[in-house]
C-alpha cells in the first residue's frame, strides 16, 4: 500500500508481497463438525498457496511462469486477472487484462457457440460494436464453422479451448495472460496459437505465460519467474547473471542427475 | 508478515523438508520437465522490432469493485448476463416463459377456490379476486428475485471462478429477470382495475410508489446479501425457499388487512411483528393503490374490509429507509465475503 516511489508509467503489472491464504475445510455438515470437535480434530486447516511475492513488470515484456504442479502459478495468475484478491500486499495493473484460466473459460453448456461468444467478449472489455467487428476474425480463428450455432455443450474439448483463445486473442488487451489452456489442443493449433501470440508480443503487449515446456518457454519469454511452494524462488531478471536457461536449469534442479533412464522409461509409457 | 508461518506449509511439509525429500521433489521435476519439455512447440519471435505499446491508464486493480453502482454501469454486460439467466431456465423446457405465468395462475385459483369461496372471502371483501392477484403479483417478484438471487451465484459458478466481472451482477441480472417475468402479470392487474373501474388520488399515488420502492429495494438487498452467504453455506437456499412459502400467508392478499387490524389491541406484540415485514407494508401499500381504487371507483371505498392501518405512509416511508440502509449493509457484507467466493465454488 505504501509505495514510497510511484511505479513509472511503463510499469505493467506491480505484485508487492502477495500472500494468498485457501481454507480447506474438512468438515461441512453440523454432525460432521460436532463429531470432529468431540474428538479434538481441526475442523479447517488453512494452506499458504502463495507467500511474500514481489515483482514488477514493465510493458511489453514476456513473461515465463514455471513450476511444479501446486506450485501457486495459477493462483497468481488469477489475482493478476483479477479473479481472486491478495489478502496481504497488493496486485496492480495497468489496462486491459485478458486471459485464459484454466480449460474453457466461463462458457456456460446450454448457450451456442455465438451466445457465448458475445458474452465472454463483454466480460473481457469488448463493447457490442467491437464484438461485431471482429466478431468474423474471431470465429475464422477458431475455425469452429457450421459449430457456431450449436450449444457449447455439444462442442468436442479442443473446440472448446479454440474458441476461448480465440476471443481472448482477439481482445487487443495490454496484458495477455495464457495459463496452460492450448494443452488440450492439437499440435497444427498450438503452433498457430503461439504464432499469435508471437504477433501480439511483437505488438507490445505484455505477455505472462504458464508452461512445463521449456523450449516453447525459451523462444516465447524474455524472463522466467520460477515459483516453488508458493514462493518465488527465481526471477531472472533480479538474480545475476540470470537469464531464461538459467531459470530452467533451477526449476531442473540440474545439481543431481542420476534418473535418467526412469524419466525415459515413463516417457516411453506415455507415448 | 507470514515469515513466521514458514514451516506450515503443507507442501512444505510433504516435499521440501529433508534433502531425501528434495531430491525426490527434484526427480520429479525433471521427469515433467521431460515429458513436457515437447507438449508445446517452440514458435520463434516475429522478425523486425517490437512495438512500444503506451497504455494510457492507470495501475488500479485488477478486481472488480464497483459495486452495485458499478454493476448498473455496465448496462450491456448485464443485459447480456439476463439473456443467460433466461435461457438457462428455460433450455430443455416444453413451455419455456409460461411457465412463470401458470404457475402464478394456479396459485390464483387455488387461492380464489379455498380462501374467496370456502372461506367466503369473496363475499366479505370487496372486488376479492383484484385484492388477491395484487398480492400475488409483488409477493411473485419478491420471491423470485429472492430465491433466484440467493441461488444466482452459485449456479454461475463456472463464471465466477475463471472471468473477473463484478459478481454482484448475478443477483442484480435476477432482479431483472424477474422482473421480466412479473411485468406481463402486473399490466394484466392493471387492465383488470380499469376494466372494474379504477381511480386514485394523491393519497394513493405516493403509497403505490412507496410500495414498488419497498419490495424492489427490500428484494435486491436480500438476494444479495443470501447470494454470497449460499456459498458457504448452502442450507440457506432451502431456508430462503422456506420463508418464500411463508410469504404468501405473512401479507394480506388472500385475507384483508381489517382481520388484522383487530389484532392490534389484544395482541400488540404478534401485531407489531407482522407489521414489520416490509413485504407485508409494500402489499398494504400497494393494495392501497390498485384494490382501494377500484373499491372507490365502485362505491365499495368506506366498506368495513377496506381498512388500512393507521399512519400508512409514515411507516411506509421508514420501512423504506430502513431497507435502503440494508441494502448498504448487504453490499459491505457480500464485499467481504466476496473475497473468498472463488475457492469456495
Amino acid at each position: 500500500m505504501n509505495t514510497p516511489v510511484a511505479p513509472p508509467a511503463t510499469t505493467s503489472i506491480v505484485v508487492e508481497d502477495v500472500c494468498k491464504t485457501f481454507t480447506l475445510q474438512y468438515h461441512r455438515t453440523l454432525k460432521q463438525i460436532a463429531v470432529a470437535t468431540a474428538r479434538r480434530l481441526p475442523l479447517s486447516e488453512t494452506f499458504q498457496a502463495l507467500s511474500d511475492v514481489s515483482f514488477t513488470v514493465e510493458q511489453g515484456e514476456s513473461v515465463g511462469l514455471m513450476g511444479l504442479n501446486g506450485s501457486g502459478k495459477s493462483t497468481l495468475l488469477k489475482l493478476i486477472n483479477g479473479v481472486m484478491r491478495p489478502e496481504v500486499g497488493t496486485v496492480l495493473t495497468r489496462g486491459r487484462v485478458a486471459g485464459l484460466i484454466a480449460t474453457g473459460a466461463g462458457f456456460h453448456p446450454q448457450l451456442t457457440g455465438r451466445e457465448n461468444l458475445f458474452l465472454n467478449a463483454a466480460i473481457l472489455g469488448m463493447g457490442e460494436a467491437e464484438t461485431k467487428r471482429k466478431f468474423d476474425e474471431i470465429v475464422a480463428f477458431a475455425n469452429i464453422g457450421r459449430f457456431l450455432d450449436t450449444p457449447v455443450s455439444h462442442y468436442s474439448s479442443g473446440m472448446y479451448s479454440r474458441l476461448g483463445f480465440s476471443i481472448a486473442v482477439h481482445v487487443d488487451a495490454d496484458i495477455f495472460l495464457a495459463d496452460e489452456v492450448l494443452a488440450v489442443g492439437d499440435r497444427p493449433f498450438k503452433r498457430k496459437c503461439l504464432k499469435k501470440m508471437q504477433e501480439i508480443r511483437a505488438e507490445g503487449t505484455t505477455i505472462f505465460y504458464v508452461s512445463h515446456a521449456t523450449a516453447s518457454v525459451r523462444s516465447m519469454c524474455d524472463r522466467v519467474l520460477v515459483l516453488e511452494a508458493g514462493r518465488l524462488m527465481y526471477d531472472s531478471k533480479t538474480t545475476p547473471d540470470g537469464s531464461v536457461d538459467g531459470a530452467i536449469r533451477f526449476l531442473h534442479y540440474d545439481d543431481e542427475s542420476d534418473d535418467e533412464e526412469q524419466a525415459d522409461e515413463e516417457l516411453g509409457s506415455e507415448v | 508478515m507470514s515469515n513466521d508461518q514458514d514451516q506450515q506449509h503443507p507442501l512444505q511439509k510433504e516435499r521440501i523438508l529433508s534433502r531425501g525429500d528434495r531430491k525426490r521433489a527434484a526427480q520429479r521435476a525433471r521427469q515433467q520437465a521431460k515429458r513436457k519439455a515437447d507438449s508445446m512447440p517452440a514458435v520463434d519471435a516475429m522478425d523486425g522490432p517490437v512495438k512500444t505499446r503506451v497504455v494510457d491508464a492507470e495501475l488500479v486493480s485488477p478486481a472488480p469493485n464497483g459495486g452495485l453502482i458499478g454493476v448498473l454501469r455496465e448496462g450491456y454486460l448485464l443485459r447480456l448476463i439476463v439473456r443467460r439467466q433466461l435461457a438457462r431456465m428455460y433450455s430443455a423446457s416444453l413451455l419455456g416463459l409460461m411457465w412463470s405465468y401458470i404457475q402464478p395462475a394456479i396459485r390464483f385459483t387455488v387461492y380464489y377456490f379455498v380462501f374467496g369461496v370456502l372461506l367466503n372471502f369473496h363475499k366479505n371483501v370487496p372486488n376479492f379476486a383484484i385484492h388477491l392477484f395484487c398480492g400475488i403479483v409483488f409477493v411473485h417478484y419478491f420471491s423470485e428475485t429472492f430465491g433466484g438471487g440467493t441461488r444466482s451465484i452459485w449456479m454461475n459458478r463456472a463464471l465466477v471462478k475463471k472471468m473477473a466481472l463484478p459478481r454482484e451482477i448475478f443477483p442484480v441480472s435476477q432482479a431483472i429477470v424477474a422482473l421480466i417475468h412479473t411485468f406481463p402479470q402486473l399490466v394484466l392487474l392493471v387492465f383488470f382495475c380499469l376494466v372494474s373501474g379504477w381511480t386514485t388520488d394523491l393519497t394513493g399515488i405516493v403509497s403505490g410508489v412507496l410500495g414498488l420502492l419497498i419490495v424492489v429495494t427490500f428484494a435486491v438487498a436480500l438476494a444479495l446479501l443470501f447470494s454470497a452467504i449460499n456459498v458457504y453455506y448452502r442450507d440457506f437456499q432451502n431456508i430462503v425457499g422456506t420463508i418464500n412459502q411463508f410469504m404468501h400467508f405473512m401479507v394480506p392478499m388472500m385475507y384483508p388487512f381489517s382481520r388484522v387490524a383487530g389484532y392490534a389491541d389484544t395482541h400488540p406484540v404478534l401485531y407489531q411483528l407482522y407489521m414489520a415485514n416490509p413485504v407485508c407494508n409494500a402489499v398494504i401499500l400497494l393494495q392501497r393503490f390498485f384494490w382501494q381504487g377500484v373499491n372507490v371507483a365502485n362505491g365499495q371505498g368506506d366498506s368495513k374490509a377496506a381498512v388500512f392501518p393507521p399512519h400508512m405512509l409514515e411507516r411506509g416511508v421508514i420501512t423504506l429507509g430502513a431497507c435502503l440502509v440494508l441494502l448498504v449493509v448487504a453490499q459491505r457484507i457480500f464485499t467481504r465475503l466476496e473475497n473468498k467466493l472463488p475457492e469456495r465454488l
